[in-house]
């Protein structure tokens, strides 16, 4: 009987291709995304049948969490610094160039002003601790949240102004909000939704 | 890090002339880093945008408490959100001291959208004529903006006037914003609540 030889097959695989494959989808999605921007708190969105994309630029981001607290951020590095220098002169506070710089880097916050100087000294991970989430102060004693708004407005003229509220938070609190932007005469504003389906067979 | 594969000649090969080397590289790290990167991506960003509802509020100016006045009691349906997504609603106002019929609904197919649809008939299917006119590309985008505000602002639509009560939450009042825009309602405000409406309902909200 002849002695059948197994050939010995070189275990060596091209992986030329698969590198092609892997850096063409990572020039994807280098292109096609963008960075999810930090928030300090979770907000799930109720749903709606609007289709309207939010601008990606010039966005005046107002959060509202569960129990009612305000937040607020805005973009451009520049821009943020100028607000705070001039939320600074409302209330009589000076802001060091570190302190601008610092608040610069900052997406959205919750903090009453007088609370700002601490805030900033905190490091980035503490700043989102509970005990520092404290929302700023948006009632008729007390409206500072009317002039982080005005203030940011007078910066920028572009500013839309758009709120991310949760779906559980109750009316009150939306109500404050919208009543002020109301008083600031900021009458046109998006509401930001999570998609729901079109129920286009509507029975007529 | 690339291994070089060097072809050994066997013993008794010729030894002359300049080493032939394989021009092949190992491309398995490459590849494991291409991946690392595309994980990394992913997990840190957002692919989809959010969505958006655009909305505009009446002015608090002092036009705004004769401008509801002068909404005509026939078109103006109030309606009253209220605590655990119950819906109020009445058409109209008090007409020489006899009160509206004021209805408790809510938010599924059935409730409100059902009343609105049937308050808006004419519009709905005049809007269903022109979406589908635009869909066979017999009008183009801005003639179909066009006709759609026509529409939407005819003498005959009716106004609704929405008033959240301070117990309802966030998703109420989306909720009611998306049923404006399904049933095709084009003049509608979010405005505070009166005395007049907590006491229409106040036997009804327990």
């Amino acid at each position: 009987m002849p002695h059948v030889k197994a050939k010995r097959k070189s275990t060596w695989v091209d992986m030329t291709a698969m590198c092609d494959v892997a850096f063409l989808l990572l020039t994807f999605f280098m292109l096609t995304s963008n960075f999810t921007q930090k928030e300090p708190v979770q907000v799930s969105t109720p749903s709606s049948i609007s289709e309207i994309k939010i601008p990606e630029r010039n966005i005046m981001l107002v959060l509202i969490d569960p129990t009612g607290k305000v937040f607020f951020g805005v973009d451009g590095q520049e821009n943020r610094m100028n607000i705070l220098r001039k939320m600074g002169e409302i209330y009589n506070d000076n802001f060091s160039e570190n302190e601008l710089k610092e608040f610069s880097r900052i997406n959205s916050f919750g903090i009453p002003i007088q609370k700002m100087h601490e805030f900033l000294a905190l490091s980035s991970s503490d700043r989102d601790r509970k005990e520092n989430l404290f929302g700023i102060p948006c009632d008729s004693t007390d409206n500072q949240f009317k002039s982080w708004v005005s203030v940011s407005r007078s910066v920028n003229n572009e500013y839309r102004i758009a709120i991310k509220a949760d779906q559980s938070v109750g009316y009150s609190s939306i109500k404050n909000v919208m009543n002020t932007l109301q008083d600031l005469k900021e009458l046109r504003y998006n509401l930001i939704t999570s998609l729901e389906t079109n129920p286009e067979s509507v029975k007529l | 890090m690339a291994e070089v594969n060097v072809e050994s000649k066997g013993k008794g090969g010729k030894k002359k002339g300049p080493k032939k080397m394989s021009t092949r590289v190992d491309f398995t790290p490459m590849v494991d880093l291409g991946f690392l990167l595309i994980t990394f991506f992913m997990l840190t960003t957002t692919m989809i945008k959010p969505q958006t509802m655009e909305i505009a509020m009446p002015s608090k100016d002092k036009v705004s408490e004769e401008e509801q006045s002068k909404i005509k009691a026939s078109r103006a349906i109030t309606i009253i959100l209220a605590k655990e997504n119950r819906v109020f609603y009445y058409e109209g106002t008090r007409v020489n001291d006899v009160d509206p019929e004021v209805k408790l609904t809510n938010f599924s197919p059935d409730g409100i959208r059902k009343f609105l649809l049937s308050k808006n008939y004419d519009i709905m299917i005049q809007m269903r004529d022109l979406k589908a006119k635009k869909e066979n590309r017999l009008i183009s985008d801005a003639d179909f903006e066009k006709q759609k505000q026509e529409i939407l602002g005819g003498k005959t639509a009716p106004i609704v006037v929405i008033k959240p009560l301070d117990e309802c939450n966030y998703k109420n009042l989306i909720d009611i914003l998306d049923e404006m825009a399904i049933c095709n309602i084009g003049k509608y405000a979010i405005v505070d609540v009166t005395d007049f409406d907590l006491e229409l309902i106040k036997s009804l909200n327990t």
